[in-house]
């Protein structure tokens, strides 16, 4: 999602939350905005399953596309995916399914999708957050750095960074990094691994599998994080220019404040908010960028599960993953509003 | 309001007690100075003049009025008081407040100035008050940084400023949205008496305020004046304004000051075209012939990048001259302590006959 | 004298003429767009004149004449790769496939969410807040996964990856439009274009759409940036057309046979920095006719 994609759902949110003047209007605020996250989370469901069921002309043998199957095996296949019932009758299941967790049996591992994606969620968890804090934290500096010095080189040097990071698949990044961080190029030594998220004479649960853990993480979480953090450094400048043609810094300097004052407390202080809000936004896309990193750096998290099953292709799976990275990007859009709505007090009160 | 004698270095006599919240003791030294003041601002295209040379002074429990159109400098004027212009704007001439010299005074010594002993009053628009923050600790931020009041004092002065612009003490806890465009402009002047400044500048207080608010708001300046003795520039565009709140009255026209002198006199008996024009734009009560007198002026409001010749004003002119065109008139007084910058003003009063046999 | 009459259809094409022949000129002063269109004219080319700057055969792996991911050399200027094919002659032939996906794709999206975009701006009652209810739904649904899922569901061709893009990215120009028609369509002379009777048609069309277009082309250029960056995503997966090169399957094949721990930089670099380059021409023309089309954003650089 791009900055000006955020931008525009950002102000599309606030048209449509005008300031509500009674105490009660706290909780109106925040039973809508939970409302409206159960109501995408609704068209998200019913979404997954016509997905599935509906687009392919003959899912069976869509499912069955790479594999010999004999008649016998297509009409099992049919009973068991529950495709000989009828459409609205599918449905039906599908939905008591999904609401007692059940997604299926993968059909690589044979196992219930849904423990599956809960033992891979730990590493992408990890490789994730861990980026975005970096990412926010550096962004947000450097686009602060950038919109003080305005029209100076490190202006124009950090925005001309920030857009070439901007124009380049996060991942083709992470393979220059493999190629001359864990690979060698010329006078620089192997200093990373090339893969994977443990090695293999290590226990990852003690202190040194930790730090393993740690090294075989470095590569990836700096790729996403130089990934995301240009995004938030664009970000957080333009907000901070908005900010600082406003009227009542003059006012506050004219009070005889100290510019680097008028700055760090008013300035900086009002921009953060759009800023913040927006970097939770964008929260749930990070998870799905990971899909990519994962891949590259043979991280076995939720990424790497869904290209991987994109070879068989393992569909319980796929609509598994895909579910799950939906309700994050829900999850983050109502984070995301709740917390404009606690900081912003022309919402708040 | 006090008034004022022809002679502006007479001790001003207000008729109430100067209350001891006046610093000076010297009522005599102007609390405002401009002399000659001279600011342009560079751009991609050159060199754009905004003040062009003007004079001007505001004494303490003296209240002056500059009046003008959108684009005549008055604006960047009051940015220059408190060293506030913009980045790009070169400042040539002199200004003194409270005796200090603005433009070479050290970075502490200015910070001590602002708000200290002069104070601004902008424009209360949503956009002059910080819209995340409550008004109260807006008010009390200058006073924790200026004035020795403890920080447990504080509250109970932010209550007593809003008392004195007339709003309720709770709205203390408001903020700026959450207020009406009278009330944000009284926030704005309760703020300027923060730490009891002796001068202060009001620039476009009252616009965007309707009718009746505005009437409520000048009659609280004039009346914290009076009170507090303080000097005040108040800078409009709506010269009925100035007429009922000031003593003095300055006109300015592209950059420059083009006629000047007691209030009621410039409103009255304007000596100066553009005065007259402005003056005649606001019907008088009672008079039946106002209500046909043309009201404004033709034509737009110069470009600063493409003065006109001579007189800058002559394009639009009601009774321009031939020369007007190639003489840019230099200010002369009319009467003692009424400068015009006229051609057909002479030394001692209108001379139109003699400038229009030339 | 002219003997051409003056119709209001004539008048309106001699304003649009002129208000282009205005927009370039204001577009020329902007240095980063000039930049960003003169590399992108250099693709352009490029892909225009594959056949003639290098011949059909030297991407095909049964023609392959070189060693296997070899360093480049004067024979193959930029190596070869694993089938022996020169990566220059690739790198030209993808540069065809990518700009290809990348505007079908812009072309998709752009129809898709102009016309819910106007329906949903233009429609104040049930109909259009159903659409942009809808419009934000299709948000919240992640962009990678959804396509993947398309992707693998529908089979790989070039059409359907143009497809899977043009349908995932639409949402955003759908706001986009969306909030440009309200405005619009809050000005006087639309009152008065009702007031006369104009149907919903022809309001749209006549009056709404001509001032959106401006607006519209300028987040094209930047959709366009983003197809990219998506079929070069989706071909390194897997899910691009098989048959066809392209940079982002040139990366896929760089990875999957190991030229990255074999150290051969002449694979997996140029096809990456040409996508940089080419994301980054369409993102400064962007930026740039977004400067032009609204001067308040200049005060901002």
């Amino acid at each position: 999602m791009t900055a000006q994609t955020s931008t525009l759902l950002a102000e599309a949110e606030t048209e449509a939350n005008q300031p509500v003047q009674r105490r009660s209007g706290r909780w109106r605020y925040i039973g809508g905005k939970v409302l409206g996250s159960f109501g995408a989370l609704m068209f998200v469901i019913v979404f997954n399953f016509f997905l599935f069921r509906v687009i392919p002309a003959d899912p069976v043998r869509t499912l069955a596309r790479n594999r010999l199957v004999s008649d016998k095996q297509v009409e099992e296949l049919t009973r068991t995916l529950g495709l000989d019932q009828s459409l609205p009758r599918q449905f039906l299941t599908y939905l008591q399914n999904t609401f007692s967790g059940e997604f299926g049996l993968s059909f690589k591992y044979r196992q219930p999708v849904g423990e599956i994606i809960l033992d891979r969620l730990w590493p992408t968890l990890l490789l994730v957050g861990t980026s975005t804090i970096l990412a926010t934290v550096i962004g947000i500096y450097l686009g602060m750095v950038s919109a003080w010095n305005r029209g100076k080189l490190v202006d124009h040097m950090s925005t001309g960074f920030s857009l070439t990071l901007y124009s380049m698949p996060e991942w083709w990044l992470g393979l220059v990094f493999l190629a001359v961080f864990a690979v060698g190029a010329g006078p620089i030594p192997k200093l990373f691994p090339t893969g994977g998220l443990h090695s293999t004479d290590v226990d990852p649960t003690s202190f040194a599998g930790g730090l393993d853990t740690a090294w075989h993480l470095t590569l990836p979480v700096i790729t996403l994080t130089l990934a995301y953090l240009a995004e938030y450094s664009l970000i957080m400048r333009s907000s901070l220019l908005d900010e600082m043609g406003e009227d009542y810094l003059t006012t506050a300097r004219a009070k005889g404040l100290r510019d680097v004052y008028v700055r760090r407390r008013h300035a900086t202080r009002n921009a953060l908010l759009p800023t913040t809000t927006l970097v939770v936004l964008n929260l749930g896309f990070i998870v799905s960028g990971a899909i990519t990193i994962e891949t590259v750096f043979s991280i076995p998290g939720l990424g790497l599960l869904t290209t991987e099953a994109l070879e068989v292709p393992d569909y319980p799976v796929l609509q598994g993953t895909f579910l799950f990275f939906s309700i994050a990007v829900i999850l983050a859009n109502l984070v995301s509003n709740l917390l404009y709505g606690l900081l912003d007090p022309r919402v708040r009160l | 309001m006090s008034e004022t004698t022809s002679d502006p270095t007479a001790p001003v006599a207000s008729p109430a007690p100067v209350s001891d919240f006046v610093k000076s003791e010297k009522p005599r030294e102007p609390l405002l100075e401009i002399e000659g003041l001279e600011v342009s601002y560079r751009t991609a295209s050159g060199e754009i003049p905004a003040v062009r040379g003007v004079d001007l002074t505001v004494h303490a429990g003296e209240s002056v009025g500059l009046a003008g159109e959108s684009g005549c400098g008055k604006s960047t004027l009051a940015s220059t008081i408190l060293r506030l212009q913009p980045s790009n704007a070169t400042v040539r001439g002199g200004i003194r407040v409270c005796g200090k010299d603005v433009r070479t005074i050290g970075w502490s010594d200015l910070r001590a100035l602002r708000w200290g002993q002069a104070a601004m009053v902008f424009q209360g628009a949503l956009h002059s008050l910080n819209p995340v923050q409550r008004i109260g600790d807006q008010i009390a931020e200058p006073i924790r940084i200026h004035d020795s009041t403890p920080a447990k004092g504080i509250p109970a002065r932010v209550r007593e400023l809003l008392n004195q612009v007339g709003l309720p003490a709770d709205r203390a806890q408001a903020f700026p949205h959450q207020l009406s465009g009278g009330q944000r402009q009284r926030v704005m002047i309760a703020m300027a008496l923060a730490c009891r400044p002796e001068l202060i500048v009001a620039d476009e207080p009252t616009t965007a305020l309707d009718v009746m608010v505005q009437a409520q708001v000048l009659s609280l300046l004039t009346g914290l004046v009076e009170e507090l003795g303080l000097g005040l520039l108040m800078i409009t565009h709506d010269l009925s304004v100035l007429g009922s709140t000031c003593s003095r009255i300055a006109v300015m026209y592209a950059g420059r000051v083009v006629e000047e002198g007691p209030a009621d006199e410039v409103f009255e008996h304007p000596q100066h075209p553009y005065s007259a024009a402005l003056s005649a734009a606001f019907p008088r009560i009672g008079d039946p012939a106002a209500r046909y007198a043309p009201a404004g002026l033709p034509g737009d409001p110069p470009n600063p990048q493409e003065l006109p010749s001579g007189c800058t004003f002559h394009p639009r002119c009601p009774v321009a001259l031939a020369r007007c065109s190639e003489y840019d008139p230099p200010i002369r007084m009319a009467e003692p302590n009424r400068p015009v910058a006229c051609v057909l003003v002479g030394e001692d009063g209108r001379d139109r006959s003699a400038a229009q046999s030339s | 004298m002219s003997d051409l009459t003056l119709t209001p259809r004539r008048l309106t094409w001699q304003r649009r003429r002129k208000s282009a022949g205005r927009t370039w000129s204001q577009f020329r002063r902007h240095r980063s767009g000039m930049i960003g269109l003169a590399i992108l004219v250099f693709f352009g080319l490029v892909a225009l004149l594959a056949p003639a700057l290098a011949p059909r055969s030297m991407i095909e792996v049964t023609e392959a004449t070189g060693g296997v991911l070899q360093p480049p050399s004067w024979e193959f200027p930029l190596g070869t790769d694993e089938n022996g094919r020169s990566v220059l002659a690739l790198l030209i032939w993808g540069a065809r496939v990518s700009l290809l996906v990348g505007l079908l794709a812009t072309a998709i999206s752009m129809f898709l969410g102009t016309l819910i975009g106007l329906a949903s701006g233009h429609y104040r009652n049930f109909f259009g807040a159903a659409l942009f209810r809808i419009t934000e739904w299709f948000l919240v649904v992640p962009f990678l996964p959804l396509a993947i899922v398309l992707a693998s569901l529908l089979g790989r061709s070039l059409l359907n990856v143009a497809f899977v893009i043009g349908v995932t990215s639409w949402p955003a120009t759908a706001l986009l439009i969306r909030a440009q028609t309200l405005s619009i369509e809050g000005r006087p002379y639309l009152e008065r274009a009702r007031a006369l009777g104009a149907g919903d048609w022809r309001q749209m069309s006549r009056h709404v759409l001509p001032n959106v277009m401006p607006m519209v082309f300028a987040n094209t250029t930047l959709t366009v940036a983003i197809a990219i960056l998506s079929e070069t995503t989706l071909s390194f997966l897997g899910l691009g057309d098989p048959l066809r090169v392209s940079w982002g399957s040139m990366l896929d094949d760089a990875f999957q046979t190991g030229a990255i721990t074999t150290g051969a930089w002449w694979y997996f670099l140029p096809p990456g920095i040409c996508v940089i380059l080419v994301v980054m021409s369409f993102t400064l023309i962007g930026q740039a006719l977004e400067e032009v089309y609204n001067p308040r954003l200049r005060d901002r650089t």
